[in-house]
């Protein structure tokens, strides 16, 4: 925070005609877009760390069988931030663990870096607005999350039940989200959500009023940038699935408080029930955390081939396509809880029709850069490893998209290592990508590119060995969520967890890099990437003033996508 | 970071090592090393294999390396150096109706093998052997109501009888469920108190056991053996201590264990003939009363008639006792 606020006051001097709000007004009563973008990228990258180091003690655990570090008299219980005084709560900790890192990593990482963070800073930018529409609401949205990061955290430190904290996976099934957790750790993960969707809801309310209402003259929906898109459709998605969370888990808050018996076989209700309702959102979810990196890595591959994007409206439809069909195949997630074989055999169908949409992406991206003139620059360099990893980690959802194969599949490490392809390594290499991307832009000050690169391959490398690995443990059976395991499966888990650490050096490397760009400070460029980049952003100052677009530019051809 | 390599080194021996590992698996658990799934043992999982191994792979991986291979094209033959001047096109329709019309072609075809599979293992046959499973926190419960056998718990195996048996820690318990070798094996699935799930890798099965609910799924073991299977749903705290182990015997033994469990084959049967025996043992009394009656005076016939006609009414107000139960 020091170093941002002393960054921004070195530019006091030349930006004295914007009138920038004193410390405390600018960073915590916020309407400017563009600093509750930074704060929200500040608070995904403190998330990203806190959900790291869970990560962190899942694969410490995992490196061997046998209990190590959940267990009592471990290193991690001696130091007491668990409660793991006896066996069973160690065991406890554990699934709250592996429950807090999957919530942090999408509620309050992966979607604050994308939506909030790279969202509020370039959607009104790229579609030459002035801020977003509704800026005090903005600011209610970022800190509504840190409400809800409070109350996930206070989740995790009061009693669930079983021990300290809720441990019953982040899909939060009943009864052992009622009935099994019997403590207030619950209520406050059903708070935190809570709190979180209804951030959620206004910010993507706030998207939609911007994208619809405050385009520059010229700025067709047709003209718009793919990022600008990516977030269109991602709100919608937002906007329509959050609510059905929110009905779902008021219903296990009054299941679990005041009696009712929505999701309780024993007053009439249905545990499966819950599921259908979750997964509705849930599916939805998963590709509100990829869509965005979609607009992201079409922005980079056009901007370093120096050549516009191939299939410009293909692009912008199939992510529509993708958001559509992504509301109508949650069932996928639910082959084996018992449902009418027909409706299993549409969900295998619904689900591979993604595969198609997809793939467009994909080969787009490719034909972007046919032809082009390529420069390997840190965001291409991520934007690269992105098509490949998530071509991997698409190809395996057309596996486990049939249901005949699922049934040996379903929750095993083969599903982990799928999701951890399209997500850790998907949209986390697309958030790295438009970081690098944008770094010059929102922070006015040069990344060093030896160290940008070396952070992507550390971290290539790295990811890889902890996920492809988990794909021959699925394979053989080894089912997730599990504190220990079975010797067969060593071998594997013991590359994954060294390829935790080999993870983790990648990321102090992107510290070090942070650290480095604030010490030096190489001025920033209004257009750092040349002729390729096309979209508003780059006609601004690095970093943009206070305000921009006080007059809206005037869009006249369609070259700005 | 010395440690990372350390491990790194120590990876790449014992991947060598564990090559030969992946020549030869063990059936009914995993392969130390193993990269593929777990090797079948019933006809399902043998169609399934073919499916995943035969079709899905193969696809799965062309489609990977196609991109790859494109990737490192264009990374060579289109990086600033080979190529200064970028082109300036951005659409061909051709190659975008290629690209969406052959990725439907192969998804059909994989359809094709997705839906036979899938309702194959929907096409349930007559099954010689009903087991109920139930899943408890943290345990399972085994049950066989055609032989008279009542539920019996199956917990894991401690960690030093395993190692003193020599059988796997973790996925051995200490009462398997023991079927037949060549039967169909109906396995019905519920529990008790949070959701298990039912998974047996060798036989590729994997079914949710939910309160409330009672799911079916079946397999018919191709040899005799033991198979094992964890729980594959959170359940809580010892989510990874609740193994089901299935031994898979020969008719002749399976016979042997039902007995010895105090149930006995003919279970039903006998069951069936005993309720018949008793049936006739009343109608032998009731004829004996009868004929009794008739040698009695009137004022005993209308006593007998009072009591017949109580006990008809005792068996006609069960049913519309137990029907708002049902609702």
């Amino acid at each position: 925070m020091a170093t941002v606020q002393s960054a921004q006051a070195g530019h006091d001097d030349h930006h004295d005609h914007d009138h920038k709000p004193g410390f405390f007004t600018r960073w915590f009563l916020s309407t400017n877009h563009k600093d509750i973008g930074t704060l929200y990228l500040l608070f995904a990258i403190m998330a990203g760390i806190i959900g790291g180091l869970m990560s962190g003690l899942i694969r410490w655990e995992l490196a061997e069988p046998g209990l190590q570090v959940f267990t009592p008299g471990s290193m991690l219980a001696q130091m007491g931030l668990f409660d793991m005084s006896d066996e069973s709560r160690a065991k406890h900790a554990y699934n709250v663990v592996v429950t807090g890192h999957a919530l942090v990593m999408i509620f309050f990482m992966v979607m604050p870096a994308m939506i909030g963070g790279f969202g509020n800073w370039f959607v009104p930018i790229m579609i030459g607005a002035p801020d977003m529409a509704f800026p005090r609401m903005n600011n209610i949205s970022f800190w509504l999350l840190v409400a809800a990061w409070v109350l996930l955290l206070m989740s995790m430190f009061v009693d669930g039940g079983p021990g300290r904290g809720f441990g019953g996976g982040w899909t939060i099934y009943p009864p052992l989200s009622t009935s099994g957790h019997t403590g207030p750790a619950m209520d406050l993960a059903i708070f935190s959500l809570h709190v979180a969707g209804a951030s959620s809801i206004l910010g993507a309310i706030n998207f939609i009023t911007t994208i619809f209402n405050m385009r520059a003259p010229g700025m067709t929906l047709h003209r718009m940038p793919l990022f600008a898109w990516s977030i269109l459709v991602t709100v919608f998605l937002l906007l329509l699935s959050l609510p059905v969370l929110a009905g779902a888990i008021t219903m296990l808050l009054t299941d679990r408080n005041f009696g009712t018996s929505f999701f309780n076989p024993a007053g009439g209700g249905d545990p499966v029930m819950f599921q259908h309702l979750f997964w509705f959102f849930g599916h939805p979810e998963v590709y509100i955390l990829i869509l965005p990196g979609f607009g992201i890595i079409s922005h980079i591959v056009s901007t370093f081939s120096r050549k516009p994007v191939f299939g410009y409206l293909a692009m912008a439809y199939a992510m529509v396509a993708i958001g559509f069909v992504g509301f109508i195949v949650w069932a996928h997630h639910m082959f084996t809880v018992g449902m009418n074989v027909d409706l299993r055999a549409y969900f295998t169908a619904a689900t591979m029709v993604i595969a198609v949409p997809t793939g467009v992406k994909i080969f787009s991206w490719i034909a972007t850069m046919w032809g082009g003139s390529i420069d390997f620059k840190t965001p291409m360099l991520w934007a690269l490893g992105f098509i490949f990893l998530f071509t991997v980690g698409g190809v395996t959802g057309v596996v486990l998209a049939n249901a005949g194969i699922d049934y040996s599949l379903h929750d095993t490490y083969y599903v982990v290592a799928h999701f951890h392809y399209v997500l850790s390594l998907g949209a986390v290499f697309a958030i790295f990508a438009g970081f690098y991307y944008w770094f010059e832009k929102m922070f006015g000050v040069r990344y060093n590119e030896f160290l940008g690169a070396l952070h992507f391959w550390i971290m290539f490398v790295g990811v890889n060995l902890v996920f492809f690995p988990q794909h021959f443990l699925g394979l053989q059976g080894m089912p997730r969520r599990y504190v220990d395991y079975p010797e067969a499966y060593t071998l594997w888990n013991h590359v994954s967890s060294v390829g935790y650490v080999i993870t983790m050096v990648g990321v102090a490397v992107f510290l070090v890099m942070l650290v480095e760009a604030a010490i030096r400070r190489r001025p920033g460029r209004a257009n750092p990437w040349g002729e390729g980049a096309t979209t508003l952003e780059w006609t601004l100052s690095s970093p943009p003033p206070f305000h921009q677009f006080n007059t809206p530019p005037v869009i006249k051809d369609d070259d700005h996508h | 970071m010395g440690k990372g390599i350390a491990g790194l080194t120590a990876l790449a021996s014992a991947t060598l090592l564990s090559g030969a590992a992946w020549a030869s698996t063990t059936v009914g658990q995993p392969t130390p090393g193993g990269i593929g799934l777990q090797e079948a043992a019933s006809p399902l999982k043998h169609d399934a294999h073919f499916f995943h191994d035969g079709i899905l792979m193969p696809i799965i991986t062309g489609i990977t390396l196609l991109v790859l291979g494109l990737l490192i094209w264009v990374v060579v033959r289109y990086n600033k150096k080979a190529n200064p001047t970028p082109a300036k096109w951005s659409h061909n329709t051709t190659i975008e109706v290629v690209w969406t019309l052959v990725p439907v072609l192969i998804l059909a075809f994989i359809a094709v093998f997705s839906f036979r599979l899938l309702y194959a293992y929907n096409d349930i046959p007559d099954p010689d052997v009903t087991v109920k499973v139930t899943g408890y926190q943290w345990n399972w419960g085994y049950e066989y109501p055609e032989y008279g056998i009542s539920e019996y718990i199956s917990n894991i195996l401690p960690e030093d009888e395993a190692r003193a048996q020599g059988v796997p820690y973790l996925l051995a318990a200490d009462e398997p469920m023991v079927v037949p070798v060549g039967q169909v094996v109906r396995l019905t699935v519920t529990a008790s108190d949070v959701i298990h799930a039912v998974a047996l890798p060798a036989f590729g099965l994997k079914t949710d056991a939910v309160p409330g609910r009672v799911n079916e799924t079946w397999f018919r073991a191709e040899r005799p053996g033991i198979y094992y299977g964890q729980c594959s749903e959170l359940c809580g705290i010892n989510h990874a201590y609740m193994p089901l182990q299935i031994n898979v015997v020969t008719q002749a033994e399976f016979e042997q264990w039902v007995a010895s469990r105090g149930g006995s084959m003919t279970y039903l049967a006998d069951q069936a003939a005993e309720a018949a025996a008793a049936e006739a043992a009343a109608a032998q009394a009731a004829a004996a009363a009868a004929a009794a009656e008739t040698a009695a005076t009137t004022e005993a016939g209308t006593e007998a008639g009072a009591e017949a006609a109580a006990a008809e009414g005792e068996t006609t107000t069960e049913p519309t006792a137990s029907a708002p139960a049902a609702q």
